[in-house]
C-alpha cells in the first residue's frame, strides 16, 4: 500500500531524553534575584551585564502578564528551571562533545547537516552552547559566529554597542525575563561587503522537564553584507510544561541582506514566547521565515523596523496547530522611512480542535512617502472543531501608501479529495498533499533539507487524521 | 444499478459492460444522469448505490474508496477538474503513478517493492506525453490545474490518463469546452491508447468527438436509464435527428 510512505516516519526521533544526573549545574526551581546573580557569576560576566540582568529581573517582576494573545494563566514561573548546564566546556571539535549529547545531536541529524551544506554550526543543549564551529574561510574574512556568552567575553565592544538596542529589556514581560536569565544563543557579525553564501545554523534542544530555555541571539550585518541564519528547536515530550522564551535581535546596516529561518517543532507542553525584531537601514533587506509546529502556546510576532529609505522587509510564516495547541503568531512591520516596502505572508493550519491566530501590525509613520505593503493571511481549517482568527491592525499615517490586505479561510472540499483519491492517493495522502500545497509558498523558501523535513513533519501531523 | 444523491434517485437501472479493448460511448441530454454514472463508478462519496453492483474483473467495488478503485484500474477524466494549489503537476503525477502502480519507496520485509521509477525516467515519460496532448513542458512545474484554461484542464486530464494507463478510462464530457483541433488531438491520444490494454467509457453530449474516437458501442441515456444501445450508426441517427427524436419516442422522459 502506498500509504506506507506517509506513516513511515519515526516521530520518536524527537521524543527521547537523556539523564540529567551528571550535570555541571542544575539550579533549583523558581526565579529569584539570587538565581539571576548566580547565573551572572557562573558566567563570570562584567558588571554592566549583571546590572542589566538585575534591572531586567525587577522589570519582569513588576510587569503584568499581557492581557491579549494566548492563555498564560497556567504558566507557573516558579515551577521552571532557569539554568542548567550539562558541561562547562564548549567544544570546537565534534569529538570533544560529551558522548550522550553528541548522540542526541546525531539522532537529530545535526553533524550530518553540517557536513553537507552549512557554513557554521552551533548546538545548544539546555542553557549552554556545547558545540560551535565555523568554516575556516569565513573566519578568515572576519565573520564572527559564536555563542552569545563567548561574544560578550571576546568581542566586548561590538557586543555592548548593539546588545539590547533592538529589543530593550522593558519591551515586554518575556523580553524582560529573557534579559534577566538569558544564556546561550547565537552571535553573528558579518563584516562590511562580506557575503556568506551558505547558511549558518544553530540548533536548540531542551532536555529536562520544566526547563526554561532563554537563548539570546544577536545578528549584526555590516554594510552591504549578506547572511542566512537558520535555527531549529526541539524538546522531548513531558507532561509538565517547559518554557522557551528567546530574544532575537537583527541589525541590518545599509545595503545588508539578512534572512533568518526558523523551524520550531516543540513538543506540545512547551510555552514558546519569543520576541524577534530587526532593524533595517537604508537599502537593507530583512526576511523572517518562520515555521511553528508543536508547542502548547506560541506567541511570536517577528517584526521589522524599516529605518532607512528603500529598506525592505519580508515576513513569511506558517503555523500548524493540532489538539490542545494555540499558535498565536503573525508579524509586525514599521515603515519609518520613505520608499520602504514590506510583505507579510501568513499561512496557518488548524486541526483536531487546534487554534491559530494571525496578529499583525502595519505601521506607516508620518513622512514615510511612497510606502508599499502587502499582507496576506490564509488559514486552512481541517475540521469543524478547529478555530482560526485574524487580527490585523493598520496604522497608516501617510497619504500615498499603497497597502493591500487579503485574508482567506479555507476548508478542504469533498470534491478536491475525491479528485486526488481518484488518482490512487489514499485519503491521508490526499489530505497531506493539499496541506503541503497550501504551505508551498513557505516551503519553497527553505533550503531543500529543511523543506523535506518540514514536509515529513506535516505528513506526521496529518497521520491519524483519517478515522 | 440504482443510484441516488441526497436521497434523490438519479440512476434508475443502468446495465453496462465495458471490456478492455472496447470503446463505448454514452450519449444523452443534459440531466440524463451521465455524470452521475461516471462519478458513481469512480466512487464519489455523495453518490449512493441503492441496489445493483459495480464489478471489476468479477469483483464488486461498491463500498471501496476511489483510491482503491484507481488501483484496480479505473480512471475518471473529470468534466470539471479541481485546482490544487501549490502542488506541481509533475510531482502530483509521480505520486499518483507510484500509487496506482503499487510502487513503494522502500522494500518491505520480504524485499518486495523498492523498484521506483527514477525521477529522470519519469520526467522523460512525462515530457513525451505532454507533447502528445500538446501541452508545453512548463506545465509540469505549474500547480495542478491552477490558472489553466478550460481546454488546458481537459488536456491535462488526458495527460494524466496517458501517464497512468488505466484498464478502463471513463471520460466525462472531455470534449466539452474544447475547440475542434483540441478535440481531434485528445481523440487521437485516446484512440491510440484504446486497445487490448484499455477500454473506454466515453460520456458525451455531442456526436462530434465520435468522428475521431470511433466507438464500437453507443448507448443513449435518458432519465437515468439506458434508452437504447447499438453500434456507431446510433450516434449517426442521433446526430441527424437530435435528442428530440428520443423525447418523441419516450413521452415519459420529456
Amino acid at each position: 500500500m502506498a500509504t506506507k510512505q506517509v506513516v513511515d516516519i519515526d516521530y520518536t526521533k524527537y521524543n527521547f531524553r537523556d539523564s540529567d544526573e551528571g550535570y555541571e549545574y542544575k539550579f533549583p526551581k523558581g526565579l529569584t534575584k539570587e538565581v539571576v546573580e548566580r547565573i551572572s557569576k557562573i558566567k563570570k560576566e562584567p558588571e554592566w551585564m549583571r546590572d542589566f540582568r538585575l534591572r531586567s529581573y525587577d522589570h519582569f517582576m513588576k510587569r503584568p502578564l499581557p492581557m491579549w494573545g494566548g492563555d498564560l494563566t497556567h504558566l507557573q514561573f516558579n515551577d521552571m528551571l532557569y539554568y542548567a548546564s550539562p558541561t562547562e566546556k564548549k567544544s570546537r571539535s565534534w569529538e570533544d562533545v560529551p558522548p550522550y549529547i553528541k548522540d542526541t545531536f546525531d539522532k537529530l541529524g545535526i553533524p550530518e547537516a553540517e557536513r553537507k551544506f552549512l557554513g557554521g554550526v552551533g548546538a545548544q543543549y539546555e542553557s549552554e552552547v556545547v558545540y560551535h564551529s565555523l568554516r575556516e574561510d569565513l573566519a578568515k574574512k572576519g565573520v564572527l559566529f559564536t555563542d552569545t556568552d563567548t561574544a560578550l567575553r571576546e568581542y566586548p565592544e561590538i557586543f555592548r554597542k548593539h546588545f539590547a538596542t533592538v529589543v530593550p529589556l522593558e519591551d515586554n514581560k518575556f523580553a524582560a525575563l529573557n534579559s534577566a536569565v538569558w544564556s546561550g544563543g547565537s552571535f553573528i557579525y558579518i563584516p562590511e561587503g562580506v557575503s556568506v553564501d551558505v547558511p549558518l545554523q544553530a540548533y536548540f534542544r531542551i532536555n529536562t522537564a520544566n526547563m526554561g530555555q532563554f537563548e539570546r541571539t544577536l545578528i549584526i550585518a555590516d554594510k552591504n553584507s549578506r547572511v542566512h541564519y537558520i535555527e531549529g528547536c526541539t524538546a522531548p515530550i513531558y507532561s509538565t510544561e517547559s518554557l522557551h522564551s528567546a530574544v532575537v535581535e537583527i541589525i541590518a546596516k545599509p545595503g545588508a541582506h539578512v534572512r533568518y529561518t526558523t523551524i520550531q517543532n516543540w513538543s506540545n507542553d512547551v510555552y514558546n514566547l519569543v520576541t524577534k525584531r530587526a532593524y533595517a537601514y537604508a537599502d537593507a533587506t530583512v526576511e523572517w521565515v518562520d515555521g511553528n509546529l508543536g508547542s502548547k502556546l506560541t506567541m511570536k510576532y517577528p517584526s521589522i523596523y524599516l529605518l532607512g529609505p528603500r529598506a525592505k522587509g519580508e515576513i513569511l510564516s506558517v503555523a500548524f496547530a493540532g489538539k490542545n495547541q494555540h499558535q498565536d503568531a503573525g508579524g509586525k512591520v514599521v515603515h519609518m522611512a520613505p520608499y520602504t516596502t514590506s510583505r507579510i505572508t501568513s499561512k496557518s493550519i488548524s486541526k483536531d480542535g487546534g487554534r491559530t491566530t494571525y496578529r499583525g501590525l502595519l505601521h506607516v509613520a508620518k513622512g514615510a512617502t511612497g510606502v508599499k505593503s502587502t499582507v496576506r493571511c490564509d488559514a486552512l481549517l481541517m475540521d469543524e472543531i478547529s478555530r482560526t482568527d485574524t487580527y490585523p491592525y493598520n496604522e497608516i499615517n501617510a497619504d500615498d501608501a499603497t497597502i493591500t490586505h487579503e485574508a482567506t479561510v479555507g476548508k478542504i472540499g469533498e470534491d478536491q479529495l475525491f479528485y486526488l483519491m481518484s488518482r490512487g492517493l489514499s485519503e491521508q495522502e490526499a489530505l497531506s498533499m493539499i496541506v503541503m500545497g497550501f504551505m508551498e509558498p513557505f516551503t519553497k523558501e527553505l533550503p531543500m533539507e529543511y523543506a523535506i523535513e518540514l514536509n515529513r513533519l506535516i505528513q506526521l501531523e496529518m497521520a491519524g487524521s483519517v478515522g | 444499478m440504482y443510484v441516488s444523491i441526497e436521497s434523490k434517485q438519479i440512476l434508475k437501472g443502468v446495465n453496462l459492460t465495458v471490456k478492455q479493448g472496447e470503446i463505448h460511448a454514452v450519449m444523452g441530454p443534459n440531466g440524463s444522469g451521465k455524470s452521475t454514472l461516471a462519478n458513481t463508478l469512480m466512487g464519489h462519496p455523495k453518490y449512493k448505490v441503492n441496489s445493483g453492483d459495480i464489478l471489476v474483473n468479477g469483483e464488486s467495488i461498491v463500498g471501496l474508496t476511489p483510491d482503491v478503485r484507481a488501483k484496480k484500474g479505473l480512471f475518471l477524466a473529470f468534466q470539471y477538474p479541481l485546482e490544487i494549489s501549490g502542488v506541481p503537476l509533475a510531482q502530483f503525477l509521480r505520486s499518483a503513478y507510484r500509487s496506482v502502480k503499487g510502487e513503494t519507496q522502500q522494500k518491505d520485509a520480504k524485499g518486495v517493492g523498492g523498484e521506483m521509477i527514477s525521477a529522470l525516467a519519469f520526467k522523460k515519460k512525462l515530457e513525451e506525453k505532454l507533447k502528445e496532448v500538446d501541452l508545453d513542458p512548463s506545465f509540469t512545474k505549474r500547480y495542478l490545474n491552477e490558472g489553466f484554461s478550460g481546454g488546458e484542464k481537459k488536456r491535462a486530464e488526458i495527460l494524466q490518463l496517458a501517464v497512468l494507463q488505466p484498464a478502463i478510462a471513463i471520460m466525462d464530457e472531455t470534449d466539452s469546452g474544447l475547440d475542434i483541433d483540441a478535440v481531434r488531438k485528445v481523440a487521437e491520444v485516446v484512440s491510440r491508447m484504446a486497445g487490448p490494454e484499455m477500454g473506454v467509457l466515453l460520456i458525451t453530449h455531442y456526436q462530434r468527438i465520435l468522428q475521431y474516437v470511433r466507438p464500437q458501442f453507443v448507448h443513449i441515456m435518458v432519465d437515468g436509464r439506458i434508452f437504447q444501445s447499438g453500434g456507431p450508426e446510433l450516434a449517426q441517427k442521433l446526430e441527424e435527428k437530435g435528442y428530440e427524436w428520443i423525447e418523441q419516442e419516450t413521452p415519459a422522459a420529456a
